[in-house]
């Protein structure tokens, strides 16, 4: 467990970004001059001769960063309800605090998922590896919520071809209201005047903030 | 000048077919699209000194089409060029409506908008501003309540209009409403400089549906200008794809969402809460399973027993068969072919005990129409109450054991009434699997209303005849579904529906719907029963017949049948339904046993198809799976014959 300053932070986050991602070589000519980065090669982080700058302990650090940044991401689009140009500033300085277990407590509450609201991927931490189910959880997958239950779609996690094209023509995206009717035989819901009945796997990746529960 | 061509597009249940019949007031034809089954509905309309040609397209949810209705809905827009294109909307649903109206638009198509079912939207307190979204769209916008015939008269004159000007009055070209992020612009920007040639849609259309991988469009393209061209646009959808982590259409869709959303905000309030109406609180209490199943059971009971069954095969055809054709058709005819034909021989083709008019006709008008007509009948209902998805919606978690879904039980209980026809409608099923599936079980143990109607006369006669028949149909349906789900590789079904509002549907509406599919089945099938005459005929005098009656004495006599069933199989390979009406009279000449009547029941029941499924089998699914699955069929009929009769000779249910 390192302890890192918000500067450095971001700095592991970014070679993090363009390495991992963007699979590009990082700019070490403006980084070198910060102290910060004087800090993490100090800490054996970073390492200037290395062609990817990240050591091996760097490399783990940095992705917890960019875990921590994006989770924080979605903790404001999703629970508090942010709008965009306002969720990168928010969010940076959310994650500087998300230490200590609570990164994994945010991932828990927001059922674990799997992208940012910009669609990057957020990096797997170890309570989503031994994933049960967890109660009070805020967002929750359409499947397990109640009849009478209202809540806002926040994303579907379906992200092959047929699957989402379905959700999509059916108009179920991000932002729409639904209210759960049935659960059985099949799962009924509401939506925006409408009535729709979908099978339990495609409730399944429907993921809704819950707004009202019965 | 050549004839305008008027499109009417939009998502299923919004009363496009509405809508179009009340813009034709012509005569309608029905045609398949070129090499497809989708049925087209084509009509004339006269606007003023302008003549046009409306067609009615199947529904369409999005864009990007999904299934095979939608992607020949989507060729018609792309390869018929269209003059207008009508994009029918429910109003109360106006934002899932939005995003094609924006899609057609953008792809410079010449859109009116028709917001339907206004009186729903109306009830559920939804008010719609229709000048402001006339000018946030840039296009005509028309409310009507198209089953009233409200509106009509204005979305005429809009087409008038439309039709008289110069489309650049009404229509900016290129016209741009939605702004995708710079990442998507710019690869539409490329993907359009990239189009050399000039196609029916705009570049900024074409671009978007390539960029979410539109095959079809895709091929277009690369009919018109070659491979070198396709595999440009595909590196800039990919190098947009590793640019960004979710799915383009994704994307694409949530903008296009999040515009719909803006221009609603704009022009759509809803003051009323909406009210627990009758329809609601039925509808939804329909799917609950302590109403829901008894319910179903009900409808089977009454709709199917005692209407299409009792009333249909019972009453209508005893009526038909003995007061019009008996006492009045048939020796009506006999009497004239007496006078006018000396030879006995060439008379028997049409009066004699296998004639065209004594057999064929007779067969076709007396036995099979009534209990088809009210089948269609009932079908057409329950299609237009909005209880069909919702049966769906029911059943879906038992079909789903079958590899089937809650969709399948369109075709399913359409093969009810015509195996032929429902055989056609599992194209409506998303996957081959499923389609498979459901082929054969249409094929093997769905029994058609036909057949269904002449069994239960039949074997209500016995007491638990018609129970253990039933029992043993369901069984063999059951478990064929079960192994071919287990045995038949690809992806489980997965089940997504809309369900419409119950409605109390249009009597007018019903019938006309039960006269188009009567008028289909009649002109595939009367033709067939006219064949299957002759055909036996010839058979007959040429004592061909005879060999094969014969040659069938070993296979009957192998399940424990008589051999005066012989000539039932025999027809029966013409039509199961054929075979099962003359089951049907050699029961009434007391000339069968219960037991032999059980399993010829069910034999018939699962035999081979009839020549009009054999041929949609082929056509469908390929001659090879047709011929298949007829050879199957044979076998696997004569062994649960063979099996029955063995078991019901074992546990002395009938012994005779």
């Amino acid at each position: 467990m390192y302890k890192l300053s918000d500067n450095e932070e971001d700095i592991l986050e970014s070679l993090w970004i363009e390495i991992e991602e963007n699979k590009d070589k990082p700019n070490t000519r403006v980084l070198k001059d910060e102290s910060a980065f004087q800090e993490l090669m100090d800490k054996g982080l970073v390492d200037i001769n290395k062609k990817t700058l990240l050591t091996k302990e760097g490399l783990k650090e940095a992705q917890k960063c960019v875990r921590r940044h994006r989770l924080a991401e979605r903790l404001v689009a999703d629970v508090l309800d942010l709008k965009d140009p306002l969720i990168h500033e928010a969010s940076c300085k959310f994650e500087h605090g998300l230490h200590h277990g609570l990164e994994d407590n945010v991932c828990i509450l927001l059922g674990h998922p799997k992208t940012c609201p910009h669609g990057k991927p957020i990096p797997a931490g170890e309570c989503c590896s031994n994933f049960e189910k967890i109660p009070q959880r805020l967002i929750v997958p359409l499947k397990e919520l109640q009849p009478g239950d209202i809540g806002k779609i926040s994303y579907v996690s379906a992200y092959e071809g047929e699957v989402l094209k379905k959700l999509i023509s059916m108009g179920f995206l991000p932002g729409k209201q639904v209210k759960l009717l049935h659960r059985f035989p099949s799962f009924v819901f509401e939506m925006e005047n409408s009535s729709f009945a979908i099978d339990k796997d495609l409730a399944g990746t429907i993921h809704v903030l819950l707004l009202k529960r019965q | 000048m050549a004839r305008k061509k008027i499109v009417i597009v939009g998502s299923p249940n919004v009363g496009k077919s509405s809508i179009f019949n009340n813009l034709s007031s012509r005569y309608a034809t029905v045609s398949n699209y070129p090499g497809t089954t989708v049925e087209l509905f084509k009509a004339r309309l006269e606007i003023g000194d302008k003549e046009c040609e409306v067609i009615d397209t199947p529904g369409m949810y999005s864009f990007l089409p999904l299934s095979e209705d939608e992607r020949i809905a989507r060729l018609i827009l792309t390869k018929d060029k269209p003059d207008i294109v009508i994009h029918v909307a429910a109003a109360k649903s106006l934002d899932r409506a939005l995003p094609l109206t924006l899609q057609l638009i953008e792809a410079g198509l010449l859109v009116i908008l028709v917001l339907n079912i206004m009186d729903e939207a109306r009830k559920d307190g939804i008010d719609i501003d229709i000048r402001k979204l006339e000018k946030e769209l840039g296009i005509p916008v028309v409310p009507t309540v198209s089953i009233r015939g409200e509106g009509i008269v204005e979305l005429r004159k809009v087409i008038g209009q439309l039709l008289n000007s110069k489309v650049s009055d009404f229509f900016a070209k290129d016209k741009q409403l939605v702004e995708y992020p710079p990442l998507i612009e710019g690869a539409l920007m490329g993907m359009a400089s990239c189009l050399k040639t000039s196609y029916f849609l705009s570049k900024r259309g074409m671009g978007l549906l390539a960029l979410q991988g539109d095959d079809e469009i895709l091929k277009l393209i690369e009919e018109n200008e070659g491979k070198e061209n396709v595999r440009r646009l595909l590196a800039i959808k990919k190098d947009i794809s590793t640019k960004v982590h979710q799915p383009i259409e994704y994307i694409v869709n949530l903008k296009l969402q999040q515009r719909v959303n803006e221009i609603k905000a704009g022009v759509l309030s809803q003051t009323v809460k909406k009210k627990k109406d009758l329809s609601r609180v039925l509808g939804d209490y329909i799917l609950r399973p302590i109403v829901g199943i008894p319910l179903l059971l009900c409808f089977l009971y009454f709709a199917i027993y005692k209407l299409v069954g009792e009333f249909g095969a019972g009453v209508c055809v005893d009526f038909l068969e003995k007061k019009v054709f008996g006492a009045y058709i048939n020796p009506f005819f006999t009497s004239i072919f007496e006078k006018i034909i000396p030879f006995d021989w060439i008379r028997s083709l049409f009066v004699g005990e296998y004639g065209i008019i004594t057999l064929g006709l007779r067969y076709a008008v007396a036995i099979v129409l009534p209990i088809v007509g009210i089948f269609f009948f009932v079908f057409s209902f329950a299609e237009d109450t909005g209880y069909l998805p919702r049966m769906g919606t029911m059943l879906d978690r038992l079909l789903k054991k079958i590899g089937l879904s809650g969709r399948a039980v369109i075709p399913i209980v359409l093969g009810l009434g015509c195996d032929t026809m429902a055989t056609m409608v599992t194209r409506i099923l998303p996957t081959k699997r499923e389609r498979i599936i459901a082929t054969i079980l249409l094929s093997l143990t769905v029994p058609c209303s036909a057949q269904l109607g002449v069994i239960m006369a039949v074997l209500s006669q016995q007491k638990g005849a018609l129970l253990l028949w039933f029992l043993v149909i369901s069984a063999i349906f059951a478990l064929t579904g079960f192994f071919l789900n287990r045995i038949l590789k690809g992806k489980k079904p997965s089940f997504y529906t809309e369900l419409p509002p119950l409605r109390l549907p249009r009597l007018s509406n019903i019938f006309t719907k039960t006269y188009m599919r009567l008028k289909w089945y009649f002109k595939e099938v009367l033709p067939l029963f006219i064949w299957a005459s002759v055909i036996i005929w010839v058979g007959q005098i040429t004592k061909i017949f005879d060999v094969v009656l014969y040659l069938l004495n070993s296979p009957l006599k192998f399940i424990g049948l008589s051999k005066s069933l012989a000539p039932v199989f025999l027809f029966g390979f013409f039509r199961r339904d054929y075979g099962a009406a003359g089951l049907y009279d050699l029961s009434n000449q007391g000339l069968v046993s219960p037991r032999e009547l059980v399993v010829a029941a069910v034999v018939l029941t699962l035999f081979l198809p009839c020549i009009a499924q054999f041929l949609v089998n082929i056509r469908e699914r390929g001659m090879k799976f047709a011929l298949g699955i007829t050879v199957f069929i044979l076998l696997f009929s004569f062994s649960v014959g063979f099996v029955l009769n063995k078991m019901l000779l074992l546990t002395g249910i009938y012994q005779i």
